[in-house]
């Protein structure tokens, strides 16, 4: 495995073009993923995970914009490439699984059609071939009697099962990259234990990476290698996953922690953070979270902290500065 | 302490049929769902009982035929000793039983009229049950409610879209607040909430059931969230309960193969990169569930009798648990 990252998002900014001026979504997020790495993004709603996995696949919604920043996919920029170019490295080098099995399928194809497509579309074989090959990813993702349920539409599928459908799609073309946002967030538990079990199952198998974007840490903790947590449109931390877990060296992301319910640590109350995640239009100065922080001092409130080596993590903190 | 709300063996069925056209011309026999089947158990007064299970379970179902949305197609369901039927009719006694009992949804953008004030929204109860005639007394109390979910009398100039998810969420907590009702029926209240704001609500939920002595039926399909508001816990599957009992036992020492099933499928923080045993199967269709126990096709400890009998509820190790394998 050589170390030099398949994906790298270099201080990328997002903006959306309103009436009344100009919001910054994501503001200067940077990470790298190595390859079969998975990378997890946690954050609350809003914090800017899903749009930066969206930029990343180039699927912002206009008017949302790249303003600044580089994607790289394997050393190449791929943020300012053409549609048309854009469309063959969607799919081939990076693939997709949304939150939604149901709209991320169409409806009105079967699901053996679709993925014929897929592979069609990005690999050079027959239709009789691509048949084989969609019949032996059915298989893969654990899908029972895959030659006769190819030829069904999704309304015939459960839930848990079009999400093994989603993900057989994702890995059709065997991509370098997977971009996961939320796949098991609209599942039962039960079935989102197996979901998870797959995806690792199969990024490991074929030595894909992945961006999992999702709100729960559980998932995280047994899925990724590193996490990136995100606040307001900021990497707020960033490291290795039992670190960032077990020893928090932001303040958000000791307050996150803390306000999962355990079954261990029995607390009568939880721990909380007052207030809520600041609206894009009135995002404070200096450290976004300083509002809500418990160990604000001056300096949070007037400067701006970049990411600061903080044990084994790295935080936006100004705790951390020596 | 006695029980205040009972359930006896209540069930509620849907006609899910076709149409009468279509099952005339294509011949297709009618078609019921039975959502809740022979479901009975007591809440105690002041305390919390959590229903969990996956979707389709029928927890829902039970919170609605409580509050009087559904009327049982068996079985009969009191509050503080008084029969549920009463609400659908007129008079004084059935708007007393209303005001008793409310109501807490899922959806904090859906549950609240997106033309009305805050204040009107919260003050719709005191209007409706008469209880504050005079304006200035009304506006009072709906001054006071707000400040109990930590909310400024201001706020209730303000409309809905104006606050975040968890604050809307603590406006649907005054309104249901504001008849002085003794038990809340909280149907997913934090589940399209993120984790911060959960444990804002939560905490708050339980500050408000200390101080006002409520009675909490909280349905969830979050095992933490449950684990940590709750007294007692209610597992069902397939609209049965196939696990009942003190939160502590039920957690702790799970007896149902089912209960067991889905504590082991919670991701845990504390052991990052273990996997988690996933299950196999999914939940039947309950149009035509299982023989005998419905969860025998996903059991592990599946044996003899179990697709044949239906294990019914009984009493083991201080709870109540429907398993052959496990008695």
């Amino acid at each position: 495995m050589s170390n030099a990252p398949v994906l790298e998002v270099k201080d990328i900014h997002i903006e959306f073009p309103t009436r009344r001026g100009v919001l910054k979504a994501v503001d200067g997020v940077s990470f790298s993923i190595a390859p079969g790495e998975v990378l997890g993004v946690v954050g609350e709603s809003g914090a800017g995970k899903s749009l930066t996995g969206a930029a990343i696949i180039g699927l912002l919604e206009p008017p949302g914009r790249v303003a600044s920043g580089e994607i790289l996919l394997e050393g190449k920029r791929i943020d300012n490439l053409p549609y048309e170019e854009m469309r063959k490295i969607r799919g081939r080098q990076i693939g997709a699984i949304f939150q939604d099995p149901l709209t991320s399928l169409n409806p009105l194809y079967t699901v053996g059609r679709q993925l014929t497509e897929t592979i069609l579309t990005h690999l050079e074989m027959s239709r009789e071939q691509a048949l084989e090959r969609a019949i032996k990813l059915l298989e893969e993702v654990g899908i029972p009697a895959a030659r006769e349920r190819i030829e069904h539409y999704p309304h015939q599928f459960s839930g848990g099962m079009r999400q093994r459908v989603v993900i057989a799609l994702a890995l059709a073309a065997e991509p370098k990259v997977i971009i996961a946002d939320e796949p098991t967030t609209a599942l039962d538990v039960s079935i989102q234990a197996q979901i998870i079990t797959l995806l690792k199952r199969l990024c490991r198998d074929h030595g894909t990476s992945v961006m999992l974007v999702t709100h729960d840490m559980g998932v995280i903790a047994e899925t990724a290698d590193r996490v990136a947590v995100m606040y307001a449109g900021r990497v707020a931390e960033i490291g290795p996953v039992s670190e960032v877990i077990h020893n928090p060296q932001h303040p958000y992301t000791m307050g996150l922690m803390g306000s999962i319910p355990e079954f261990d640590t029995h607390r009568e109350r939880l721990i909380q953070i007052d207030g809520a995640m600041p609206r894009l239009d009135s995002i404070p100065q200096g450290c976004a979270f300083n509002p809500r922080c418990t160990q604000v001092f001056d300096r949070c409130k007037t400067e701006r902290p970049e990411l600061l080596v903080a044990g084994k993590t790295r935080a936006a903190c100004w705790l951390h500065a020596k | 302490m006695s029980a205040f709300v009972t359930l006896n063996n209540v069930s509620k069925t849907f006609d899910v049929s076709a149409p009468w056209l279509n099952r005339v011309i294509e011949r297709k026999p009618p078609s019921y769902l039975q959502a809740v089947s022979d479901v009975s158990f007591d809440i105690r007064k002041g305390e919390t009982l959590a229903l969990v299970g996956e979707s389709g379970c029928g927890k829902s179902t039970v919170a609605r035929l409580i509050v009087g949305l559904y009327q049982p197609t068996k079985g009969m369901i009191t509050v503080d000793g008084k029969d549920m039927r009463l609400v659908d009719q007129t008079g004084e006694s059935s708007q007393a039983l209303r005001r008793k009992v409310q109501m807490i949804f899922q959806d904090p953008y859906a549950s609240l009229n997106p033309r009305w004030r805050v204040a009107d929204i919260v003050a719709e109860p005191i209007r409706t049950h008469k209880l504050l005639t005079d304006n200035a007394a009304i506006d009072k109390r709906v001054a006071e409610l707000l400040g109990y979910v930590k909310l400024t009398a201001k706020d209730g100039e303000k409309f809905p879209h104006q606050f975040s998810g968890g604050q809307r969420q603590r406006i649907s907590i005054a309104r249901a607040l504001a008849s002085n009702p003794e038990f809340l029926i909280c149907d997913e209240p934090t589940s399209a909430l993120d984790v911060s704001v959960q444990a804002q609500v939560l905490n708050l939920m339980k500050d408000l059931q200390r101080e006002m002595g409520l009675t909490y039926l909280f349905i969830s399909h979050n095992l933490q969230v449950v684990h940590h508001i709750s007294d007692r816990v209610g597992v069902m599957y397939l609209g049965r309960i196939v696990e009942i009992g003190d939160k502590k036992q039920v957690f702790g020492d799970p007896q149902h193969p089912y209960t067991r099933m889905l504590l082991d499928a919670i991701p845990d923080l504390k052991m990052t990169g273990k996997a988690r045993t996933p299950v196999a199967g999914e939940v039947p269709n309950p149009l035509n569930p299982p023989s005998g126990c419905a969860f025998n096709p996903r059991c592990p400890k599946k044996f003899g009798p179990c697709d044949k009998d239906r294990p019914q509820l009984i009493q083991f190790k201080d709870r109540q648990v429907a398993c052959h394998a496990a008695v």
